[in-house]
């Protein structure tokens, strides 16, 4: 069976026409500039098209003109949201390549900053979606405002740990950059404690909401087997039934040192997608929690300090490397020709793909329900765009 | 299904195809038989989840479209390949085959200029409809200029 192309719906419409609408590119339940050109009949959406690119800034481009050093910080303005996940997946296609080993110490580092990434990624998610769907959810702003003040304090670790907020530069070819600071270690456990206390506030105020349940619960669906067509993946694809995670599938980075579940959800709802991604913010802790607790003693990094830009070289050769990104599979496609270079590099972000799935579901659903299930799917537009 | 069951299976079915590789399984095959080789993936193999498709720009080797689909359940990954040769930039769609393959092979038409024969909708998709040439040719320079901004 073949779902290849964008569904179309017909209803028994007995109005004068079919009207166009335009959605963006500056909408605020957009989350970035994305345009989605929508065919309704009344208040049902029949087709929709959408328009990306306007952030886009050809990185695939620029990575064949900046070398393997300077390229990870440059990486994190991929997806901006989670910038800690793009330079871990360039980093990991360069040392796939050149066969570089990363000692334990850094492995743990990579992992702590990575989980930690992805529950604020989550948190902005949250807050954003909640807010996009309106006042119903316990007054509008106010989940809003309390997943930004626990995203602050991640945002407050990562800022003593590299010296910046947003967009880091903390992986590099080998290991990371920075060692923890004194005393990050204990601020970091009580933070990741007062957020996991802080997610049961959050399911409260929602899943007791009968309206968000009605905006939620049957509302974009996916199916199994158009989630794995389209390609979307992550918390979407666990959401729509299939138990794939990246860092389960094929652990990298020390994964396979840590326990932790993987959510799955058959709704393929968007409350299922909610569902997921409230279970993975604790697994995410948990995996916090134990890397602190076993994190090994070492250097940072496999290879000596920067000097030059061009110090990195990576033999000839290609690879694929993927992590499991607050969005999914974010993939890095790395062909090297043994200068200081990449021949050539393709981004797979995970929120284009996943933002690919919108023509098919989005058909049949209200205006309404177009903000929820965008917001759903939680794209980043640096990431779709790149 | 395993890497060596499908290396084998690929083997019989495509005698001109070159297989090596474990995880992930890299398959090289001819433009012609692109189409196939990706139905076969999808429903001998079991790979029904698609990852990416794009293209390399081998110079004067010509173009070479790569896309990478896996079997989430058997754990098993392949990498299709095929080149087009050289001056050659048409290549069959795959979305026949994979949904997921539409806004790719837009990409890839958009930055390589690559026609993907089959493809429903084939236009640009990141940069605006006005845009001259394909940025990841390597024949584009960087610093080639967009008036009025450069």
């Amino acid at each position: 069976m073949t779902i290849a192309a964008p569904r179309h719906v017909e209803l028994d419409y007995t109005g004068s026409e079919r009207l166009t609408m335009n959605m963006g590119p500056q909408h605020p339940s957009a989350h970035g500039v994305f345009r989605a050109i929508l065919q309704l009949e009344g208040e049902t959406v029949v087709g929709v098209d959408a328009v990306i690119g306007y952030l886009h800034r050809c990185h695939e481009k620029l990575a064949e003109t900046l070398t393997y050093a300077q390229y990870p910080s440059i990486a994190s303005k991929t997806d901006y949201v989670a910038a800690m996940t793009s330079e871990f997946a360039y980093v990991r296609a360069a040392e796939m390549i050149g066969k570089i080993e990363v000692p334990k110490r850094a492995q743990y580092l990579r992992v702590i900053a990575a989980e930690l990434q992805r529950v604020a990624s989550h948190l902005l998610w949250l807050g954003t979606w909640c807010l996009d769907m309106g006042g119903a959810l316990g007054g509008g702003a106010t989940i809003f405002l309390y997943c930004i003040r626990e995203r602050e304090m991640i945002l407050d670790l990562f800022e003593s740990l590299v010296g910046a907020r947003l967009l880091y530069g903390f992986y590099q070819v080998g290991g990371v950059r920075y060692d923890l600071p004194a005393g990050w270690v204990d601020t970091c456990r009580q933070t990741v404690d007062v957020i996991d206390t802080r997610i049961d506030e959050y399911q409260r105020m929602l899943e007791d909401n009968p309206f968000f349940q009605v905006r939620t619960q049957g509302v974009g669906v996916i199916s199994r087997e158009l989630a794995q067509e389209v390609g979307i993946a992550g918390p979407l694809l666990r959401g729509s039934g299939v138990a794939f995670d990246i860092r389960r599938g094929e652990p990298y980075s020390s994964y396979e040192d840590f326990e932790f579940r993987v959510p799955v959800e058959t709704s393929g709802d968007c409350f299922g997608r909610y569902k997921v991604r409230m279970a993975e913010f604790r697994e995410s802790l948990t995996i916090v929690r134990q890397a602190l607790d076993r994190l090994p003693d070492g250097p940072i990094s496999s290879r000596p300090g920067l000097k030059s830009v061009a110090q990195t070289r990576i033999p000839k050769g290609e690879a694929y490397a993927r992590v499991e990104g607050a969005r999914g599979e974010v993939g890095c496609y790395l062909i090297a020709d043994g200068s200081a270079k990449p021949y050539r590099m393709k981004w797979r972000g995970a929120s284009f793909s996943n933002l690919a799935i919108l023509p098919h579901i989005i058909p049949g659903h209200k205006v309404a329900d177009v903000v929820a299930i965008m917001g759903s799917v939680d794209p980043v537009f640096g990431e779709v765009d790149r | 299904m395993t890497a060596d069951q499908a290396r084998v299976l690929i083997a019989e079915r495509f005698s001109g195809a070159q297989v090596d590789g474990a995880a992930p399984v890299v398959v090289s095959v001819a433009r012609d038989a692109w189409l196939d080789l990706a139905r076969f993936a999808k429903e001998t193999l079991g790979c029904r989840f698609f990852s990416f498709l794009s293209a390399v720009d081998w110079k004067d080797e010509g173009l070479e479209v790569v896309c990478k689909v896996d079997n989430l359940d058997a754990g098993l990954s392949l990498l299709l390949k095929t080149r087009l040769g050289p001056g050659v930039s048409a290549c069959p769609s795959l979305v026949p085959v994979y949904a997921g393959a539409n806004w790719m092979e837009r990409e890839c038409y958009d930055m390589f200029g690559i026609a993907f024969e089959g493809h429903p909708d084939l236009r640009r998709i990141l940069l605006g409809d006005d845009w001259v040439g394909h940025p990841l040719l390597k024949s584009y320079a960087v610093d080639t200029p967009y008036p009025p901004y450069r």
